[in-house]
């Protein structure tokens, strides 16, 4: 079970209030991602439903139990941390083993455990090792196996790979998803990455300034963003956004098209647009274009798409895709 | 990119830290030079050969017994470090782990006691081991020693207790351990090193303490350092004899840090390189 409900939680450091008042339920088995720019305050939500932070309002449930007040080791969930966070001094084996230790297993059970941990997150060959002798990768992966040994009912996951390099991000990220898939336990992932909210997430937390923009698959998000800053903040390349005359003909105050629904034309369309940098990326080719009486927009491509900087192109969005938001930045 | 040397300016560097390294350490090197020394060779003048002589070191133990000051030098030293190790360990501790906005000012203020200069309170701490009979008495300078270098010793162990980074803690929080068990499994083992280094230093700091050490002890509380003043002054400049006194007196304490160089050289760079 990993049913987590919050009520009403605030959180105060002194004067400086980081989450005014955040409502939330994760289902069981959900993995669930809190995303936001830096100083959103969605590690403080992470670290506030760990127990590693005091609430200064409301409640957390834990599948049913108010675990508001209760130690960290009580609430029965583990996390990984963005440093790792591993015991220097163990080996990999006694790193993962630790918790199971402090449970008081008994050493049949707790090798047990460690060695399928280890054949899981393919560790075997370095579980004699001291977590300074391997890998980001490698340690990151002891970190999770530190976390599934005690089969808790969530993982919590704190910025996890943004020490790696990007190619290990990209497997590590699958892992993580397969992992998810095997064990079929809630988990809640912090991240400043809208890719890894969109590609790992069944449900998205999308955090600004400590309040709640919107919640949702993210699909749904994507499709249906109910405000500006999540209709600029999810998807890349970032929505284009559009004040003035462009969006008044739709009755809006600001309109937003996505990159990826401008249609491109070298001869006709709705507005016409200077190139500037064209961003290669094999697959596609990201346009950044100037539109006359509109501004600088974002244009995704075909990958083999032939133009050069300075040349004229005719954009023209799709009618179904444009979002609308009026003047209080909430959809229409 | 990394800067090029040549071989020669490498070569250069080289002899130019020998020879800074060798004027550190000549003095040491004369005394034991001059210890094997007779007393006509000693003020005969510079000499670099000496007779190979054990005539001085005969003499110092026959008319003195060396063994009595360097037991009060161990006890001194070993005593007033773990009895500084004891106050120092949790008042770093939660200076490190649960600091307050006064914790820099208190560090500071602390730091700031070492910058007077001892000879300033020379008479008042005098006369209070006078009056409370504490004059050449180990345990009052123990407790002396002690307190001169608590400062360092805390400052250590605060800088040591920093680097363990909190989200191990927070770790092991998470994986169930108590506040004893994250003391015992997490946070002993991982200070073991820096407490070490602590330990060494403020050592080798008692044992060549030598204000305090000469001025409140007479023959019974003595250690090493006085043991060489004795021979300085009363009985004239005997030059060998008192080498061979002074190469008794830093023997133990060479050997020592000679074995824990490694962990010296963390300890003196004050946690700085990570």
């Amino acid at each position: 079970m990993g049913n987590i409900t919050l009520k009403q939680v605030s959180k105060s450091f002194g004067a400086t209030t980081i989450i005014p008042n955040i409502d939330l339920n994760i289902e069981d088995g959900e993995f669930v991602v809190f995303v936001g720019p830096s100083g959103c305050g969605k590690s403080t939500l992470l670290r506030l439903i760990a127990g590693l932070e005091d609430v200064s309002g409301g409640s957390i449930n834990i599948d049913g139990r108010d675990v508001t007040n209760e130690a960290p080791a009580k609430r029965k969930l583990a996390m990984v941390f963005q440093s790792y966070a591993l015991y220097p001094h163990m080996t990999v084996a006694k790193n993962i083993a630790f918790p199971l230790k402090m449970a008081g297993e008994s050493q049949e059970v707790i090798d047990r455990k460690v060695t399928e941990a280890a054949r899981v997150l393919n560790l075997t060959n370095y579980l004699e090792r001291r977590p300074g002798q391997l890998s980001g990768g490698q340690r990151q992966r002891v970190a999770i196996g530190r976390a599934i040994v005690r089969q808790p009912s969530a993982f919590l996951f704190d910025e996890p790979l943004s020490n790696l390099d990007a190619a290990l991000r990209g497997t590590m990220r699958l892992e993580i998803s397969e992992l998810h898939h095997q064990l079929k336990t809630t988990m809640i992932y912090v991240t400043h990455d809208q890719i890894e909210a969109m590609t790992m997430a069944d449900k998205i937390v999308v955090l600004n300034a400590g309040n709640v923009e919107q919640v949702g698959s993210p699909m749904e998000l994507y499709r249906k963003p109910q405000n500006l800053f999540v209709a600029g903040f999810i998807g890349s390349p970032k929505m284009n956004l559009i004040e003035g005359e462009a969006a008044a003909k739709h009755g809006a105050r600001t309109i937003g098209i996505r990159p990826e629904h401008l249609k491109i034309s070298t001869s006709e369309g709705t507005w016409k647009a200077k190139v500037g940098v064209a961003e290669h990326l094999g697959s596609d080719t990201f346009l950044h274009v100037q539109a006359d009486g509109i501004g600088p927009l974002t244009v995704r491509a075909d990958g083999e798409l032939a133009v050069q900087h300075g040349d004229t192109i005719y954009l023209t969005p799709n009618p179904s895709k444009v979002h609308r938001f009026g003047a209080d930045g909430k959809a229409l | 990119m990394a800067r090029t040397v040549s071989d020669s300016t490498k070569l250069g560097w080289t002899i130019a830290a020998w020879i800074v390294a060798l004027l550190i350490f000549f003095p040491i090197l004369y005394t034991i030079i001059t210890s094997f020394k007779s007393e006509t060779e000693a003020i005969a003048g510079f000499n670099l050969v000496p007779s190979g002589t054990l005539e001085s070191y005969a003499e110092v133990q026959s008319q003195y017994n060396y063994f009595k000051p360097f037991m009060n030098s161990v006890i001194l030293s070993v005593g007033s470090t773990i009895l500084a190790l004891i106050v120092a360990i949790p008042a770093a501790w939660s200076m490190a782990f649960s600091p307050t906005n006064r914790t820099k000012d208190i560090l500071m203020w602390m730091l700031s006691t070492k910058m007077m200069p001892a000879v300033a309170v020379l008479v008042p701490m005098y006369l209070i081991f006078r009056d409370w009979n504490l004059l050449d008495n180990r345990g009052g300078l123990t407790v002396m020693l002690m307190l001169i270098n608590l400062p360092i010793v805390v400052w250590m162990l605060y800088t040591y207790f920093r680097e363990i980074p909190g989200e191990i803690l927070e770790a092991a929080r998470m994986d169930g351990a108590s506040l004893w068990g994250e003391i015992v499994y997490v946070l002993t083992p991982m200070a073991v090193p820096g407490i070490a280094s602590t330990l060494l230093l403020n050592i080798i700091l008692a044992w060549n303490e030598a204000f305090w050490t000469i001025r409140l002890t007479t023959t019974n509380a003595a250690p090493l350092t006085a043991f060489i003043v004795s021979f300085s002054s009363p009985q004239g400049l005997f030059w060998a004899k008192l080498s061979a006194a002074s190469t008794l007196a830093i023997a133990p304490i060479l050997v020592l840090g000679w074995f824990s160089q490694k962990q010296l050289v963390r300890g003196l760079t004050f946690g700085a390189v990570k």
